[in-house]
This record gives structure tokens, C-alpha cells and sequence, in this order.
């Protein structure tokens, strides 16, 4: 079960960092943007 | 060109419908993901296949739909084509990593080792770097139409690749298991709860792939506006300076 | 086109025969190649001449993405880019003349260096028809898909170190391909070498036809 649980974990932990990335990114250069 | 700050444009909406929807199906997927039963060969390992087939097929949308927008791009020179692009191709990138990560963790307990070098693996550690190579090469670039034109072919050039990887399976004596879906009679498929979870899967890693594009589009076109801003205050800057001392009001 | 593709062709061969620079600086970087590729396995005859076809398509990798920075780098030098682009020169014919004189180099150098592999590595050579006609292919391929990114990466201040990053994994396809080509090749197989051969066909196609249609933008935006 290890595995399978790491699996999964790799994949929403990936995709999930990268969202939170983007999200980050977007909402940073809306504020510089307004400044 | 700035779709951004009203939040009830149709964009917005779009937006918003496409991440909902991605959260609800890619969390159902999940869920029947890890529930489905053990196998004989493979234990419980084979409740991977919820999730890594989509991936990779996530990872061949995204150069697809990157190609479509570099030929999009060579022929109408409109930066939203260009947008569309680089930021499938990143997408992608991240698609693919996730691919390699779990195969690798698929093939541990199934194979026995992290990392073999199967045709399947390699191809598609092939198709990271060359993804990751046209990302390095887009951030290498000043932001403009020379920018997109290098990015639009890199992006095609990167589709050359695809049938490689998808036929390389039957080129070399490959462990990787060829394509499951097409092979058996498509009537037994709906009562396999395997090929109905990874069915939910592609239909999942489509949607959250949209909907990761569709914010990297929207970065991408606040980051080339915060850049002409940038440059404008640049421009400004150096001028005060040219400027000697005393002229300048204190 | 083809008039305009020989004559870049034409002017950098001549470049070449002038300077020199493949024969004296190139050819002997291959040769350090197989040397050291030796030095690694061991002077092991029979791990050599197992890894011979792949280590000689290595070899033939890391020179063409030599010659391929070499075609560019004398494109570079004094506003050359701007003499191109204002000459008038059809673009698809000016790919054609740079990815054919780098396609006729390496294959000067593919020849030498079979030579050099065949008495390093202790290899008999034969069925020479197929291992000229992989040979062949495969420059193709190596020419036009690295002429498309030495275009890419032209105008970069980074390009010496992005283009290998950029060249290398594309050009993976044919060290495979003309690596099996070769093997089956020299292991007397000859019937295996086909479907090979068609890989490394269709390779040089699709980057000729990239290549063909992408020069002209890349050429005037970069």
C-alpha cells in the first residue's frame, strides 16, 4: 500500500504545488500590477 | 488582451466552471482510484492505473494542443496563440514529471527496481527534457514576437516526438504493458472497474489540464503587460539619471 | 530555392575548406571521444565492440552538435544575421544550403571516423551499402533537426550551452535508430535494418519540413 499511497501522493502533491504555484504567481502580478 | 481584474467576466466564469469541475472529478478519481480491488499479479499496485495512464495522456494533450497553438501562432501572429502554447508546454512538462514519478513508483514492487530502462520511460524522460529544454529557451528569450515565433517552433518540433514515445512500446521488447484500452473487445471494458477508473481519469487530468492552462494563459498576459510597465519606469528611470544632478527637482 | 540552397551551401563549405575548422578541430574531438569511450569500458574488446554501434553514434552526436553551433557561429560573427536576412535569399532554400553543408561535413566525418572506430575498437566492417545508407539518413536527420535549433537559439547570448540542451534529447530518436540500423547491420541481419532505416527517414523528413516552413519566421523574428 506504500507505493500506491506514494503514487498518489506524488501526483496530487505535484499537481497541487504547481496550481498553488500559478495561483501565487497570478495573484502577485495582479497586485504589482495595481501598484 | 487583460482579461484579469473584472471578476465576472465570461473568462473569469470559464475559469472558475473548469477548476470546480477538475477539484470534483480528479477528486472522484481518486477515490475510486483507491478502492478498487487487488489483482492477482499485481496486489494492490495495479490501483495506480487511476492515475498514471491519465497522466500520460495528459502529457500527449499538452504537445498536441501546444502544436495546434504554435501552428495557430505561425499563421494569425496573435499572442494569445502564443500563450496558449507555452503554456501548454509547461503544463505538459509537469504532466510528464508526474508520468515518470509514478511509473517509476508503479514499477518498484512490479519490476523490482526505481528505474528501468524500458522503451516507455525513456521516451518519456526524452520528452521532459525536451519540454523543459523549450521552457529554458522561452525564459532565454525577451519578451516579443521573435520570442513567440522561437517558441511556436520549438513547440513543433516537440510533437515530432510524440508517435516515438507512443510506438515505442511495440519497437523495442519492452516491459511496459501496451495500451490496455484498445486491445480486448470494448463491451468487457464498461464491467472492468480498472478501465472505468482510468477512463474518469483521463476525463479528470483533461479538465484539471484545461483549467492549468487557462491560469498560466492569464499569468502569462499579466506578466508581458507587467513587463511593458516595467520597461516604461526603466525608461524613466534611466532618463532622471542622464539628467545631471542640479536639474533635477528635489 | 535550390539555387539559393546551393549557394549558402556552396559559401559554407568554403568557409570550411578556408578555416579548416571541422577537419582540424572536430574530427580530432571525435576521435578523443572514442578514446575515451575506451578508456571507460576498459580496453574490454568485447564490451567495445558489443557498445561499438552506439558508442560511434555517440560520437557522431556530440560532432554534429559541434558542426551544427560551428554553421551558426559563422553566421554570428559581424552582422552577418542582418546580411542574411536583407539578402533576399529564399529562407527554404537557405535551410537547405546550411543543413546541406553540415549534412556533407558529417558525412566526411562519419566516414573517418567508422574508419577509426573499425581499427580502435577492432569491428570488421561490411554489408556497406546499408551501413552508407544509415549513415546517410541519419546525417539528414542530425543536419535539418539540429539546423532548426541552431536557428532557435541564433540570437541567444546562452546558446552555447541551451542548444545541446535543446539538440540532444530530439536527437535521441536517430542515435537509437541508427544505432539498431548498425547492429543489425554488422551482425549480418540485414532484413532487420528496415524498419530502422524507415524511422530515421521519416525523422529527416518531419525536421526538413519544420525546417522548410519555420526558417523563414525564425529568421526574420530572431
Amino acid at each position: 500500500m506504500a507505493y500506491v499511497a506514494a503514487g498518489y501522493l506524488v501526483t496530487l502533491g505535484g499537481l497541487g504545488a504547481y496550481a498553488a504555484w500559478l495561483t501565487r504567481r497570478a495573484r502577485q502580478l495582479t497586485r504589482e500590477r495595481a501598484r | 488582451m487583460t482579461t484579469t481584474a473584472t471578476s465576472t467576466s465570461p473568462a473569469r466564469r470559464v475559469s472558475s466552471l473548469l477548476g470546480w469541475a477538475s477539484l470534483i472529478l480528479v477528486g472522484a478519481t481518486v477515490g475510486l482510484g483507491l478502492v478498487l480491488p487487488k489483482t492477482q499479479e499485481q496486489a494492490e499496485y495495479s490501483r495506480l492505473i487511476a492515475v498514471h495512464p491519465p497522466a500520460a495522456w495528459a502529457s500527449y494533450v499538452a504537445v498536441g494542443v501546444a502544436a495546434v497553438a504554435a501552428i495557430g501562432h505561425l499563421v494569425t501572429r496573435r499572442a494569445s496563440w502564443d500563450r496558449v502554447t507555452i503554456a501548454s508546454l509547461e503544463v505538459g512538462a509537469v504532466f510528464t514529471a508526474i508520468t515518470l514519478a509514478t511509473g517509476s513508483i508503479w514499477g518498484r514492487p512490479t519490476w523490482g527496481v526505481w528505474w528501468e530502462w524500458d522503451a516507455r520511460l525513456t521516451t518519456e524522460a526524452l520528452l521532459l527534457a525536451v519540454l523543459l529544454g523549450a521552457v529554458a529557451l522561452r525564459r532565454s528569450l525577451a519578451p516579443g514576437r521573435g520570442r513567440a515565433v522561437i517558441t511556436s517552433v520549438a513547440a513543433l518540433a516537440t510533437v515530432g516526438l510524440l508517435p516515438v514515445i507512443h510506438f515505442s512500446v511495440l519497437w523495442w521488447r519492452s516491459q511496459h504493458q501496451v495500451g490496455t484500452l484498445l486491445s480486448p473487445d470494448p463491451a468487457s471494458n464498461a464491467d472492468n472497474p480498472y478501465i472505468v477508473a482510468m477512463l474518469l481519469g483521463f476525463v479528470a487530468f483533461s479538465v484539471l489540464f484545461a483549467w492549468l492552462v487557462v491560469q498560466r494563459v492569464r499569468i502569462e498576459a499579466l506578466e508581458e503587460a507587467y513587463d511593458e510597465v516595467l520597461l516604461d519606469r526603466a525608461i524613466t528611470d534611466r532618463r532622471a539619471e542622464a539628467r545631471p544632478a542640479s536639474e533635477v527637482p528635489v | 530555392m535550390w539555387a539559393d540552397a546551393g549557394l549558402v551551401a556552396g559559401k559554407d563549405l568554403r568557409i570550411e575548406l578556408r578555416s579548416r575548422v571541422a577537419l582540424h578541430q572536430v574530427l580530432p574531438f571525435s576521435f578523443v571521444v572514442l578514446v575515451l569511450f575506451a578508456f571507460a569500458l576498459d580496453p574490454d574488446r568485447d564490451v567495445l565492440q558489443r557498445a561499438a554501434p552506439g558508442l560511434f553514434w555517440v560520437a557522431v552526436l556530440l560532432t554534429s552538435l559541434l558542426a551544427t553551433q560551428r554553421s551558426f557561429a559563422i553566421e554570428a560573427a559581424d552582422g552577418n544575421r542582418d546580411g542574411l536576412r536583407m539578402s533576399g535569399l529564399d529562407p527554404a532554400g537557405l535551410f537547405l544550403g546550411k543543413a546541406g553543408a553540415v549534412a556533407a561535413q558529417l558525412l566526411l566525418l562519419e566516414a573517418l571516423l567508422l574508419f577509426g572506430v573499425s581499427v580502435l575498437y577492432g569491428i570488421a566492417l561490411r554489408s556497406f551499402g546499408l551501413l552508407a545508407l544509415t549513415c546517410l539518413l541519419a546525417t539528414l536527420g542530425l543536419a535539418a533537426a539540429g539546423t532548426v535549433y541552431g536557428a532557435m537559439s541564433f540570437g541567444l547570448r546562452v546558446r552555447e550551452t541551451l542548444l545541446p540542451l535543446l539538440v540532444l534529447p530530439v536527437l535521441a530518436p536517430v542515435l537509437l535508430a541508427a544505432t539498431r540500423s548498425f547492429e543489425a547491420a554488422l551482425g549480418g541481419a540485414p532484413r532487420e535494418t528496415f524498419g530502422w532505416l524507415g524511422l530515421l527517414a521519416a525523422f529527416a523528413a518531419l525536421y526538413a519540413v519544420v525546417g522548410l516552413f519555420g526558417f523563414g519566421p525564425l529568421l526574420e523574428e530572431s
